[in-house]
């Protein structure tokens, strides 16, 4: 074998890898094509705060990932058992120095991260109401089997697996479930998730910041209708909103004590629906229905 | 009557949908099959004398992998039933599962693979290896060892019965969510089998755990201080701490899981008090406990490969023994960054978010320990390396997206989605399958007497490597495309179809990669002469396990080693071997007594799934009788007298003199098509012979 031909050897796994590594960025970035990457790409201010936290902790790390790979990966190559620089030295120093390096660098990092971290964490705890843009809207969401009601306490009117909402308004969504195992409330595009849990209240303070549909999800596994268990969030102009609000109140339809009672009873892929009114105090009782060690017949609750 | 009997067990939960009787049909056969060799053979008395009832843990050991594999290859399957459902499943499709099967399939793919592949293969490297590198004969109880790997052989027995007696395997995910779990959404007979597979396995883990700690705390050799230990032996004694710290609140947390489903309490119901969020804390204080004491003897494992490959002693051994340490130990203290999105508000969420990020300091100084340890080395490319090299790449992309997830608002968007799955893929995978791959191909020669096919090993190792990012890489953009995981359905309208054909695909070169790994081992059987390691030590080894016979004789060790440097066996290489002086040796007897008080657990756990009363309360009586009857045995060592051990070493030394000098002869070792041709050449022959 000649000496070249070795030496091309040699180097082949560093160019199978790198083909391949672009292969593979090639790919995605043609699947990708005209496809929507959500979190990239966010409609409101807390989602694209979180967008741009998670961006920035990328590059931190990046920025000592890259080189240690690169270092190891060099050595690693640099030292090959039939390359020049191996050496026959069979002790690795230990010196404090390195020691402290090792340590210092990633702690350093973890330092630096944690400086953007806990006042994000903060300022995005979704618990916190938005100062912005006016009055928020309230959204009263109740996760059930397997679809989601939504009540608006001051329209008096409800929705199922579709909410509309103004854009560059607050909104805060008051979450629970009833009936149904843990839930996660989530519309990628506006900002995190939430758990929706029975007898438990949980506020997640979102703002839309452009017009569109936007979809949402439940996200914790909660039984076989878990994969259709979505809705639409429609954010539209304020003067749209206040028509949509009009035009949902003169439906017939209302969330009764006896149509809730028909919702309670699971379903899958249940279609939008609109209740043109609601009996305002609904929601707490939902919430309350779980207080102390009565059992929790819909019926004894009485709505 | 018959429900006094029989409880709910009736004709209509034998199997009767296609994947059920497919996997009992399966099933079946393979017993039969194994069963009918053994009868031709005649190997039955051998099977039962040898292997089953054997209490030496290298065998043990080798039993763990059988099982483990057969369950990476179960596990493997479901998650290609995952994929291909994910990839047909989009828009006006729906797939060729139902959402009850596809659930019932993610869930038994996650419980397998944590519990009954990585544990067990874990556990069947700490079994061979570690009292080989502590200079011990056997283990602190050595009964204990086999109680506790027929425990775990009841588990999976246990987490397949369904295909065997029908009902339905758990649809809640691996850790049970509560109060999914519960008597009021899930009514059937799956979790009750998810409960009891865990709890009966639990326990095996939990005494494997006491029994290790006790090893090597109380059984190494002289001179081997905690500071000499090699570092497979540190990452396992860590690793098995945190096991004896946190299994036992599995076992609880289950049981309570339990007694609401069984006896109608409400610790984790909806109703009457109940609290779910409780469960969630509980399970994840041990969940994710769990995924370090996987990790800790894989950490040590690379270790001691980047060392023996480099041809140089460990960099900052302290420094790495600290780190694995400080891991083992903020490990305890990070469980509720699983559930930031509960909603514990700002103050408790930075402050597990931070602690979670402090993990990643001691990691990354492993790391550069490694990267020092290869600085001015002498670095061999052989198998186990590779898979070094391979780890450090997956492992990276974990880690970064690990500490992204830490951060809470982050999480929040992140959490549940699938970019978490390929976060945790990326750890598991990388982390600790890799490692096992590493060391099975590093110990291999230990464990048989000689080295595995290097040429097929490289063929599987860049399969998976293709194969991992092929599908893993779509997962990480479809998280950040919104889609959560576990979706058995999806619109077709948000372009997510590519990329999950895209990670179906990988799945297959995935598991191409498994099965060159079988054939890897099958072609290195075949040519086993060609790759034959008399001298028990074919990588210029540092440690310990390589100063004895491959594979090693029952009693470990002819002489009891004296430890005096760190690494043991390359300072007794510089100073030369001395005339070892012979003595009798006792070694622990077989018994039966763990295969017969698992298959008691084994009814006690049925019993409780189909509420049949009397199964468990007959089968408790047999456990107590059992154990006692154990106690009472005085007679459990037989002596190999120091004439037999000086025989065995002899014949063992008259094998290195007449070897061929060096282990790496010029011969190749076997690539595929060769393979192929021998094992067609065989068939033939075969078929030649029966004519």
């Amino acid at each position: 074998m000649s000496k070249r031909r070795s030496k091309l050897n040699q180097s082949k796994p560093i160019w199978f890898v790198l083909a391949g590594l672009i292969f593979l960025v090639l790919l995605v970035a043609v699947l990708l094509r005209g496809n929507d990457v959500v979190l990239f790409n966010p409609k409101g201010a807390v989602a694209d705060d979180q967008h741009r936290l998670m961006v920035i902790s990328v590059l931190i790390m990046l920025g000592v990932a890259i080189p240690t790979l690169f270092l190891l990966y060099f050595f690693a190559w640099k030292y090959r058992e039939n390359g020049k620089k191996a050496t026959t030295n069979h002790h690795s120093s230990n010196s404090k120095f390195a020691t402290a390096v090792f340590w210092a660098i990633p702690a350093a990092t973890v330092a630096i991260l944690a400086s953007f971290m806990l006042p994000a964490t903060q300022k995005l705890e979704p618990q916190r109401t938005i100062e912005a843009g006016g009055e928020p809207v309230t959204v009263q969401v109740v996760a059930l089997r397997w679809k989601w009601l939504f009540i608006y306490p001051k329209q008096n009117v409800a929705t199922i697996n579709f909410i509309q909402i103004p854009v560059g308004t607050p909104v805060q969504f008051e979450l629970t479930a009833d009936e149904a195992p843990m839930n996660s409330f989530w519309i990628p595009h506006l900002g995190g998730q939430l758990y929706a849990m029975t007898g438990h209240q949980n506020r997640l303070n979102l703002i839309a910041e452009s017009t569109g549909d936007y979809e949402g999800s439940a996200a914790e596994i909660n039984g076989a209708g878990f994969a259709g268990m979505r809705f639409i969030t429609r954010v539209s102009s304020r003067s749209d909103f206040d028509l949509w609000i009009n035009k949902t109140k003169q439906s017939t339809k209302g969330l009764t004590a006896a149509e809730y009672n028909k919702l309670l009873k699971p379903s899958q892929n249940d279609a939008a629906t609109l209740y043109g009114s609601t009996n305002p105090d609904i929601y707490s009782k939902i919430v309350s229905k779980y207080e102390g060690s009565h059992g929790h017949d819909s019926e004894q609750a009485g709505y | 009557m018959k429900e006094l009997l029989l409880g709910k067990l009736n004709w209509h939960a034998l199997p009767h949908e296609w994947f059920t009787i497919g996997g009992a049909v399966a099933f079946i056969m393979m017993i039969v099959s194994a069963a009918a060799y053994l009868t031709y053979k005649k190997r039955w008395k051998w099977l039962w004398k040898e292997w089953l009832t054997s209490t030496d843990p290298k065998k043990i050991g080798i039993m763990y992998f059988i099982v483990g594999g057969f369950m990476l290859l179960r596990g493997g399957l479901d998650a290609i039933m995952i994929w291909l459902q994910q990839s047909l499943s989009s828009g006006s499709s729906h797939g060729y599962l139902t959402s009850d099967h596809f659930q019932q399939i993610f869930t038994a793919h996650g419980s397998i693979m944590v519990f009954f592949v990585a544990m067990a293969l874990i556990f069947g490297l700490i079994n061979y290896i570690v009292p080989l590198q502590i200079g011990a004969r056997d283990l602190a109880s050595p009964f204990m060892n086999t109680l506790g790997f027929w425990l775990y052989v009841a588990g999976v027995v246990m987490v397949n019965m369904f295909f065997l007696l029908g009902g339905e395997f758990s649809a809640t995910g691996w850790l049970a969510v509560a109060p999914l779990s519960g008597k009021e959404f899930s009514p059937g007979v799956g979790v009750d089998y998810w409960i009891w597979s865990l709890q009966i396995s639990g326990i095996g883990t939990t005494l494997g755990g006491i029994n290790f700690i006790m090893t090597i705390l109380k059984m190494r050799a002289k001179g081997m201080s905690l500071f000499k230990m090699p570092l497979f032996t540190w990452g396992s004694l860590l690793s098995m701490i945190m096991v004896v710290t946190v299994f036992p609140l599995l076992t609880i947390t289950v049981s309570l899981l339990f007694f609401d489903r069984y006896l109608g309490t409400h610790f984790f119901t909806t109703t009457a008090g109940g609290n779910a969020m409780m469960y969630t804390n509980l399970i994840w204080m041990w969940g994710h406990p769990e995924v370090y004491i996987l990790i800790l003897p894989s950490f040590g494992i690379f270790s001691e490969i980047v060392s023996t490959f480099s041809r140089k002693s460990i960099a900052h051994y302290k420094s790495i023994v600290f780190g694995m340490s400080g891991v083992a130990t903020i490990a305890l203290l990070v469980w509720l960054h699983h559930f930031f999105t509960m909603g514990a508000g700002a103050d408790v969420n930075s402050a597990f978010g931070v602690a979670t990020m402090i993990i990643a300091i001691p990691t990354t100084a492993l790391v550069f320990s490694w990267i020092a340890t290869m600085y001015k080395g002498r670095i061999r490319f052989s198998l186990p390396m590779l898979w070094f090299l391979g780890f450090i790449a997956v492992f990276a992309l974990g880690g970064i997206s690990g500490v992204l997830l830490a951060i809470p608002p982050v999480d929040f968007q992140l959490h549940n989605s699938l970019f978490l799955v390929a976060h945790f893929h990326s750890t598991v995978i990388g982390g600790v399958l890799f490692g096992i791959f590493a060391g099975l191909n590093y110990w291999f020669p230990k464990m048989s007497g000689f080295r595995l096919n290097e040429r097929i090993g490289r063929y599987a190792f860049w399969s998976w490597i293709i194969g991992f990012f092929m599908a893993f890489t779509p997962l990480y953009v479809l998280g950040l495309m919104g889609a959560t995981r576990r979706l058995d359905h999806y619109d077709g309208s948000n372009g997510w179809q590519p990329f999950f054909i895209m990670a179906f695909f990988g799945g297959v070169i995935i598991m191409i990669g498994v099965v060159l790994q079988i054939v890897q081992i099958v072609a290195s059987i075949m040519q086993r002469r060609r790759l034959v390691d008399a001298t028990g030590d074919p990588w210029d080894g540092r440690t310990l396990e390589w100063s004895v016979t491959s594979p090693a004789p029952a009693y470990n060790f002819a002489v009891i080693p004296e430890a005096t440097e760190r690494d043991a066996f390359w300072s007794m290489k510089l100073r030369g071997l001395q005339k070892p002086h012979y003595e009798n040796i006792h070694v622990p007897k077989n018994t039966g007594s763990g295969i017969y008080i698992s298959i008691f657990a084994f009814l006690v756990g049925f019993g409780f799934v189909w509420e049949i009363i009397w199964l468990p309360i007959l089968s408790i009586v047999g456990i107590i009788i059992c154990l006692v009857l154990r106690t009472f045995n005085d007679k459990t060592e037989y002596v190999v007298s120091a004439k037999e051990v000086e025989k065995i070493e002899q014949s063992h030394a008259d094998k290195v003199r007449s070897a061929p000098s060096g282990s790496d002869t010029n011969e190749e070792d076997m690539g595929l098509i060769e393979f192929i041709k021998a094992v067609l050449a065989w068939a033939l022959g075969l078929v030649r012979r029966k004519r």
